[in-house]
C-alpha cells in the first residue's frame, strides 16, 4: 500500500467549543499511533505545566500562538493520519457561533462530517447549525459522535434520547437516514474511538475509526456528467512536440475518453477527443479528478476558463443566477453590490439584483434582510456580465458553487451554491 | 474498465494548483531547496506542463552552509531537466550589511535567508513563489493556506487570510504583495517517500545512511564541520547516520540509521516516533517558534 492506491477519505468535524471536538481528534491520532514521541512528550510537558492529571490531547491540534491562549480554535486546521488502507484528512473547524463560514470552509472539501454532541447537553442550538451547514453542502455522509458518555454514566436511554432529537432532525433536510452513524463515545477515555467499549455493551455498531475505515471514496463521491473546464493550453513548440496543442485541467463529474463528441463552451464548436496524456502516458479515459492533458482532433478556439463537456450533456450557459449565498468576509454583501465572480477557474463579473432572504440555519425559516453579513446565508439573485457555463449544486457540485471576490481587497468574501 | 486511469488524488490537487499558478501570475518561480518536497514539486511541474518545459525558473537562497552533496545534485537536475536555475547567496547579504552572522552555540544562517529571499522576490518581481511545505510539518503550517498571500514585507497574518473553498484558488492580488503557494500542502512526510520511491525519483545521496563525523548535542546529531559551532567538549565520532530533511547544515540534526534504499527510508519513516521537524533544530527555540518566524516572512 501507498501514496498511490490508499484511499483518501476527507473529514470535516464539528462541535461547540467544550464539546470535546480537539480531544477527539488528539484520541484519533493517539490511537492510530500518528502521534511522533516529540509530538506526545510536548503534550505531556504542556498538559503538566497546566496542572492537569491527564493527557490533554487538544494541545495536539490546538496550532496558533494567540489561540492556544484563549483555549479556543479560531480557523480551520487540517491534520492528517492514516491507517493501513486509508489516509485521511481532518478539517478541523471551530463550532462556536461566529464561525460558520469557517464549517463551511472545511466541509467543502470533505465527504464526510463528524458532528460531535456533548451528552450531557443533547441536541442543542449549535448542533442544528453544524447540521445545517452539513445539509447545504450536501456533505455525503455524516457521523454524529455523542460524546462524554463518561459524565453520563453510559446511559443508553441518554444516547436514544439525543438519537431521536437528532432523527427528527434529519426529517427537516434533504439527508436519508442511511447518510447518518450514531455513536457513543468517550473521547477522553478512548471508548468507541478504536477500540470497542467495555463500559457499553448496548451499542452494538462500529467504533468511530472502524466506521470511518469501511466508508468508500466511490461510494462517497458523486456520479454526474463530466466537466472539464481549461485551466492552461499546453504548446510545447518544440522539435518533437511541434504541433502540439494540449488543452490541461481537472476532469469534474464524470468519465472522458478517447473519440468522445464534445463541445466547447462557449463557442459551442465541436469535436472529438483525440487523445488523453497525463504526463508522457497516453491513456484511453479518465476518471473524475484526474489532473490531464486533452488533444482535440480538429482545431478549435479553446482558452482558459472555457469548458469541455461531451456533446450531450452541455449545461446551461446563462448570465443570470440564483445562488444559495455564505458570506465569508465581514464586508457585507449588499444589493447593487459588483463582484468578481469566479466559477471553477473562469471569472466574470457580477452584480447583486436582489437579496431574496437571509436563512436561518437553525432550521426555522428564513427573513428578509437587505444585506448579508458574515456568516449569514442567503438566498441572492445575480447578473453577470458575461454568460456561464452551469449546473445546480445539487446536480454537479464542482460546477455548481463559486466565489465571490470583491473588486477593492481582491479577498474572497462570499460563496455560492447554484440553484439555477 | 480495465483502461480507466484512475488519479492519484493528492497528486492531481498538487498539478491542478501548479497550472492555477501558472495561468494566474506574471512571474512565478519555484523555490528550490535541493531537498526532497522541492525535488517533489520539481517531478509536479514536470506533470503539470509535459510535454512543454516548466514555464518558470527554480531559485535557491544558498545559505553557504549546504551539505555540498545538495549542490550537486542541484546542478546536475538542473542540467538533466533544462531548468532556469537562478541562485541568491546569504553571503551576498552579509557582505551589504543587511544581515549580521549569527555567533555562538546555536548560530545558523537559517533565519537569514528571509533577506536574501525578500530581496530576491523584489530583484525579479516574482509575485507567486512555490514552496514545498506540508501542514503535517508543523503546528503553525496546519493553517496555511495553498495561496497564501503576503505584503510588500513578507508577512504573514494568519488572523486575515483568505477562505479556500473546494479547489477554487484566489490569486488577485495587488502591486507589492505576493503570494506563497503550496502545492503539497496535503502530503504528509510518508506520502512524499512513498511517492519518491513509486516515482523512483533520484534524490540527494544524504537522504540515505552515510558515516558520517558528528556530534551529539542536546539529544540531538550535529555535522561536525567548519560552519557548525562546537565546544570543545563536544567529542567528534563516525556514526552511521541520514538526514530526514535538508537544510542547512547548522540547523539540520541527522538521525542513526542504517537505511539505504528508498524501502529501507519507507519503512524507517513508517515506523518512526520523531517527527520530521523533531530533527529541525531552529524548532527548538521555543514552541511557538515557526509561528513567530513566519509572520516575518520566513518560508
Amino acid at each position: 500500500m501507498d501514496i498511490q492506491n490508499r484511499k483518501l477519505i476527507q473529514i470535516a468535524t464539528a462541535g461547540s467549543v467544550d464539546d470535546g471536538k480537539s480531544t477527539l481528534i488528539g484520541r484519533l491520532l493517539y490511537d492510530t499511533k500518528s502521534l511522533t514521541t516529540d509530538k506526545i512528550e510536548a503534550i505531556e510537558k504542556s498538559s503538566k505545566q497546566r496542572g492537569y492529571d491527564y493527557l490533554d490531547f487538544s494541545l495536539a491540534t490546538d496550532g496558533l500562538v494567540a489561540e492556544r491562549e484563549q483555549g479556543i480554535t479560531i480557523d480551520v486546521a487540517h491534520i492528517y493520519f492514516s491507517t493501513a488502507k486509508t489516509n485521511f484528512i481532518i478539517a478541523d473547524t471551530p463550532g462556536h457561533v461566529e464561525y460558520t463560514r469557517n464549517m463551511v470552509t472545511g466541509a467543502s472539501t470533505s465527504q464526510v462530517a463528524i458532528i460531535l454532541i456533548d451528552a450531557r447537553k443533547g441536541v442543542i442550538e449549535q448542533t442544528y447549525r453544524h447540521f445545517f451547514i452539513a445539509n447545504l453542502l450536501r456533505i455525503s455522509h455524516v457521523v454524529v459522535a455523542i460524546n462524554k458518555m463518561d459524565l453520563v454514566g453510559y446511559s443508553e436511554d441518554i444516547y436514544l434520547k439525543i438519537k431521536a432529537d437528532f432523527d427528527a432532525l434529519v426529517e427537516k433536510s434533504d439527508f436519508r437516514q442511511e447518510q447518518i452513524t450514531f455513536i457513543p463515545v468517550s473521547a477522553l477515555k478512548g471508548e468507541n474511538i478504536a477500540r470497542h467499549s467495555e463500559e457499553m455493551p448496548w451499542y452494538v455498531g462500529n467504533t468511530l475509526l472502524d466506521h470511518l475505515e469501511v466508508l468508500e471514496p466511490s461510494d462517497l463521491q458523486e456520479s454526474s456528467v463530466a466537466r472539464f473546464p481549461v485551466q492552461y493550453v499546453i504548446r510545447p513548440k518544440t522539435e518533437a512536440f511541434h504541433d502540439f496543442r494540449g488543452f490541461s485541467g481537472k476532469l469534474y463529474g464524470g468519465i472522458l475518453r478517447v473519440g468522445d463528441e464534445v463541445t466547447v463552451l462557449p463557442s459551442l464548436n465541436t469535436s472529438k477527443i483525440k487523445s488523453i496524456h497525463f504526463f508522457d502516458k497516453e491513456i484511453e479515459a479518465a476518471a473524475p479528478g484526474s489532473s490531464i492533458v486533452i488533444t482535440l482532433e480538429t482545431e478549435v478556439d479553446l482558452s482558459r476558463g472555457d469548458m469541455m463537456v461531451k456533446s450531450s450533456e452541455v449545461p446551461k450557459s446563462e448570465k443570470q443566477l440564483t445562488a444559495t449565498i455564505c458570506q465569508v468576509n465581514n464586508k457585507a454583501l449588499k444589493v447593487g453590490g459588483k463582484y468578481i465572480l469566479q466559477h471553477g477557474i473562469n471569472r466574470v463579473m457580477a452584480k447583486v439584483d436582489q437579496i431574496e432572504s437571509r436563512i436561518h440555519t437553525d432550521f426555522t425559516g428564513t427573513e428578509e434582510v437587505d444585506q448579508l453579513k458574515l456568516n449569514d446565508i442567503g438566498r441572492v439573485h445575480f447578473r453577470l456580465s458575461k454568460p456561464i457555463h452551469f449546473d445546480t449544486y445539487d446536480t454537479n457540485k464542482s460546477n455548481g458553487t463559486f466565489i465571490l471576490i470583491d473588486e477593492g481587497s481582491f479577498d474572497t468574501v462570499s460563496v455560492g451554491f447554484i440553484e439555477g | 474498465m480495465s483502461n480507466l486511469f484512475i488519479p492519484n488524488p493528492k497528486e492531481a490537487e498538487s498539478i491542478h494548483i501548479l497550472r492555477e499558478v501558472a495561468a494566474q501570475f506574471e512571474r512565478p518561480v519555484l523555490l528550490f531547496s535541493g531537498g526532497k518536497d522541492s525535488i517533489t514539486l520539481v517531478r509536479l511541474a514536470q506533470k503539470a506542463f509535459y510535454p512543454a518545459k516548466i514555464p518558470f525558473p527554480l531559485l535557491h537562497v544558498d545559505t553557504g552552509h549546504n551539505f555540498p552533496e545538495t549542490i550537486e545534485f542541484r546542478d546536475k537536475l538542473v542540467a538533466e531537466l533544462g531548468l532556469d536555475l537562478i541562485v541568491r547567496n546569504v553571503q551576498d547579504s552579509i557582505d551589504q550589511g543587511k544581515v549580521r552572522e549569527e555567533r555562538g552555540r546555536y548560530a545558523s544562517r537559517n533565519t537569514l535567508q528571509t533577506t536574501t529571499l525578500l530581496d530576491a522576490i523584489e530583484e525579479f518581481k516574482f509575485d507567486a513563489c512555490i514552496g514545498g511545505a506540508r501542514r503535517d510539518e508543523e503546528k503553525a503550517r496546519a493553517k496555511e493556506r495553498v495561496f497564501s498571500v503576503r505584503d510588500d514585507f513578507g508577512q504573514w497574518d494568519e488572523k486575515n487570510q483568505r477562505p479556500e473553498l473546494f479547489d477554487m484558488l484566489n490569486g488577485k492580488i495587488h502591486v507589492g504583495q505576493n503570494v506563497r503557494v503550496f502545492p503539497i500542502s496535503n502530503w504528509t512526510e510518508l506520502d512524499v517517500w512513498e511517492y519518491i520511491r513509486t516515482e523512483d525519483i533520484e534524490i540527494p545521496s544524504i537522504y540515505f545512511a552515510h558515516k558520517r563525523e558528528v556530534f551529539f548535542r542536546d539529544g540531538m546529531i550535529w555535522t561536525a564541520n567548519e560552519h557548525v559551532f562546537r565546544e570543545s567538549h563536544e567529542i567528534v565520532e563516525e556514526r552511521m547516520v541520514r538526514f530526514r530533511t535538508v537544510g542547512d547544515m547548522t540547523c539540520t540534526a541527522a538521525v542513526l540509521s542504517e537505511a539505504v534504499s528508498l524501502d529501507d527510508v519507507v519503512g524507517e519513516i513508517r515506523d518512526s516516533t520523531i517527527s520530521e521537524r523533531g530533527a529541525r533544530i531552529d524548532d527548538k527555540r521555543s514552541e511557538a517558534a515557526m509561528e513567530t518566524r513566519k509572520k516575518v516572512g520566513y518560508f
